[in-house]
């Protein structure tokens, strides 16, 4: 089993198959990853693109050292969200890039739909580094790879996700990969942050905090950006910390060996309490080397599948 | 000149009837069986011939967008579409806010011939919803109504005083109803398809919220209101009160509110971000029942182009509104061959009832002394709806090069064949 598609773009329609072959193939990239010398030339010659037209840190470097890693020229480019400020249109800034001739383009966009939309229309490989509030299909993989490597398998597992479910992009590309697996979702979230049609998901709707955590085996929690604030989604930092956030009291109430993940970067003390954070739960930094080793399977499998 | 359409279903919105029309200039001279001597002749076997149809909401986009369409070609696919008389939108540049736009559109329009381009009169200067237009000198000038279609006008109190004025002048508001706070930014339905492709979401209330305060407001001010292109179930049911307690309001629903839902929007094809968006199959239903039980008077096309490179962007940055001319027939002969509409509701819903709504006395019906606008739809034709048949100067609709049935063979505007297929 291999992966057959041009582009990495979305976790929806990813098969139990697939999904093994890139925790497989993430795995073998993980040993190279605690080498030494941490380079291969498996993609020695190609030319991938980073193409952010929102701000990351993470991500973006995570995808910058993935491609450096297997040998790859990667060129990191920034760009303002909006294709009509800039007077280009998105699709011809990728046109553009891909007419140099670059293998791979690793896109982030602020709407939804957008990755897809480029991928379509462009022969190059297009790898999703997030649309909007879509999806984020690598962070997803990584997240699964994660929990895999601490828990010894997937299926069955209970995973709560906690925070800003309508605007988040992670939690859909957990949700579909999750379900496809045969992992038991449940979400928890003040209702302005559960997008109408939730029921849509097929996932549990936990009521209340202790019900959220008290039979997971996964907590992911989810970043709280400061902008909702001003769209009334809550009222303040500090009665979200209170009611929604996951502190060692709610600990008190979960699983001694349950696993805490945070896509990042992490709001201290109002989504997660510095004491969880950094407590032996936490698989946070897991989470970020791995994101390195999925980004190399996903580059040198698109790149190898033409 | 005289001329003979013979062996006519003849389909008005009360019954249909078999027979000839004979047409005498630009008047419908008589209704008759006999085989009259005329200068053409055609035959109509096993056609449907209607009233021209009648289109409450469009945009031609000229002046100030003449890329997109202009009075010519919108003409043009108007009477490919069957469409006689349309009611163009106020959101031209300069905007329809003062007479000579208005006399410009309508002039234009009669001089091509094709069909008569009836524009709205802006309500408010600049569509900004904050002062009235000079309504009086635009009726004098020939406006149809009034409208800020695109642009609900938020402050009620402006609304109403619009009500108000506009009762004097015996005319009527068309409303746009998106209340726009609740809109966000939003790009299509909020819902069971938004929550998985993570569109932002438009709550259908949005819309229900401004019809429920303008219906309110009709009654408040004793004037006449008309709920453009209603989009969901429970508009339909609050409009169907407000006609109850006898407030004098009118509703149109588009082809495309009637035929498609927002599981399109899964594609992210720009070519179904809509305004209203799409909504869901009760919401189909609902405005289908309105349609049978009075509640929605009209079918309306809301024919807005825009060229392809406009649409070819990311889904919320897409403009809203696709092309309608040329697919209402099609579209509503299927809701007939589905037994879920009739001939004669469709004379009733885009000929009849509009020229109820907009006075038109001439207009409306085949019958003896009735100006000569006339449609002969073939409704078995089956074809693919191609860059070439299309007549709009745009093309987006997410119906090209789509399988149709059923389309305007002939056109007649005063007595005059403007469209053959």
């Amino acid at each position: 089993m291999t992966y057959d598609k041009k582009d990495f773009i979305s976790t929806q329609d990813l098969t139990r198959e697939q999904i093994d072959y890139i925790l497989n193939q993430a795995m073998s990239f993980r040993e190279i990853n605690q080498r030494e010398v941490k380079k291969v030339p498996t993609l020695k010659g190609r030319t991938i693109v980073n193409l952010f037209f929102e701000a990351s840190t993470r991500t973006r470097t995570s995808f910058e050292i993935a491609g450096k890693r297997l040998g790859a020229d990667v060129i990191n480019i920034s760009s303002s969200t909006s294709s009509t400020q800039k007077g280009e249109t998105l699709m011809d800034t990728v046109k553009n890039i891909e007419a140099m001739a670059s293998d791979i383009v690793v896109i982030r966009h602020s709407y939804s739909g957008s990755v897809k939309f480029v991928a379509d229309n462009v022969d190059a490989h297009i790898v999703n580094a997030g649309d909007g509030l879509n999806e984020h299909p690598t962070q997803c993989m990584l997240d699964l790879l994660t929990i895999k490597l601490q828990k010894g398998r997937l299926e069955g597992l209970n995973v709560t996700i906690i925070g800003d479910i309508a605007h988040s992009r992670v939690a859909r590309s957990d949700i579909w990969a999750m379900k496809t697996y045969g992992m038991n979702v449940t979400l928890f979230a003040p209702p302005t942050m559960l997008p109408v049609g939730v029921e849509a998901f097929g996932v549990n709707i936990a009521k209340n905090m202790e019900e959220a955590v008290k039979d997971a085996d996964v907590i992911i929690m989810l970043r709280i950006q400061r902008e909702r604030m001003a769209k009334l989604l809550i009222p303040s930092e500090r009665e979200y910390s209170k009611l929604f956030g996951l502190t060692p009291a709610v600990m008190q109430k979960a699983k001694s060996d349950v696993m805490v993940m945070h896509p990042g970067p992490i709001n201290r003390g109002v989504e997660l309490s510095s004491v969880v954070a950094d407590s032996s739960n936490s698989a946070i930094l897991d989470q970020v080397e791995n994101g390195v080793a999925v980004r190399m399977a996903v580059l040198s499998f698109l790149a190898m599948s033409k | 000149m005289k001329t003979l359409l013979k062996n006519c279903k003849i389909v008005n919105h009360d019954k249909i009837i078999e027979g000839n029309i004979l047409i005498n200039d630009n008047i419908i001279e008589d209704i008759t069986n006999e085989d009259i001597q005329a200068d053409n002749v055609y035959d109509c076997s096993g056609k449907y011939v209607l009233p021209g149809l009648i289109d409450m909401h469009s945009h031609m986009r000229e002046p100030g967008f003449e890329y997109k369409e202009d009075i010519t070609s919108a003409g043009q696919a108007a009477v490919a579409g069957g469409i006689t008389t349309a009611c163009c939108m106020a959101n031209t540049k300069p905007v329809i806010d003062n007479a000579p736009v208005a006399a410009f559109i309508i002039n234009k329009s009669k001089k091509d011939g094709f069909f008569d381009a009836l524009p709205y009169g802006a309500v408010t200067k600049g569509l900004k919803g904050e002062e009235l237009t000079e309504m009086g000198d635009l009726i004098e000038n020939g406006v149809c109504g009034f409208s800020d279609d695109g642009y609900t006008i938020m402050n009620a109190e402006v609304m109403r005083r619009a009500l108000e004025y506009v009762r004097y002048f015996d005319s009527f508001i068309s409303v746009h109803a998106i209340d726009t706070n609740l809109q966000g930014n939003g790009y299509m339905n909020e819902g069971r398809i938004s929550a998985i492709n993570g569109l932002n979401g438009i709550p259908s209330e949005s819309e229900s919220v401004i019809i429920a305060r303008d219906i309110m407001l009709a009654r408040l001010t004793k004037s006449r209101v008309h709920i453009s292109h209603v989009s969901s179930k429970e508009a339909v049911d609050i409009i169907r009160w407000g006609k109850n307690e006898g407030i004098n309001v009118t509703a149109e629903a588009t082809p495309h509110h009637f035929t498609l839902t927002d599981e399109n929007c899964l594609t992210y094809d720009t070519n179904y971000k809509m305004s209203p968006p799409l909504r869901e199959e009760e919401d189909i239903e609902a405005i289908l029942q309105g349609f049978k039980d009075g509640t929605i008077d009209c079918i309306s096309t809301d024919h807005a182009p825009h060229q392809d490179d406009e649409k070819f962007v990311e889904f919320g940055l897409a403009p809203v509104g696709i092309i309608g001319y040329q697919t209402a027939v099609p579209l509503t002969i299927k809701r007939i061959d589905e037994g879920r509409l009739s001939w004669t509701d469709f004379a009733r819903l885009m000929s009849y009832n509009p020229s109820k709504i907009l006075k038109k006395e001439n207009l409306g019906v085949i019958a003896k002394g009735k100006q000569a606008d006339i449609v002969v739809i073939d409704a078995d034709v089956e074809y693919t709806y191609t860059r070439e048949i299309n007549k709009s100067k745009s093309y987006n609709t997410p119906f090209l090069n789509k399988q149709l049935k059923g389309r305007a063979l002939y056109t007649f505007k005063n007595g005059k064949l403007v469209y053959q297929a």
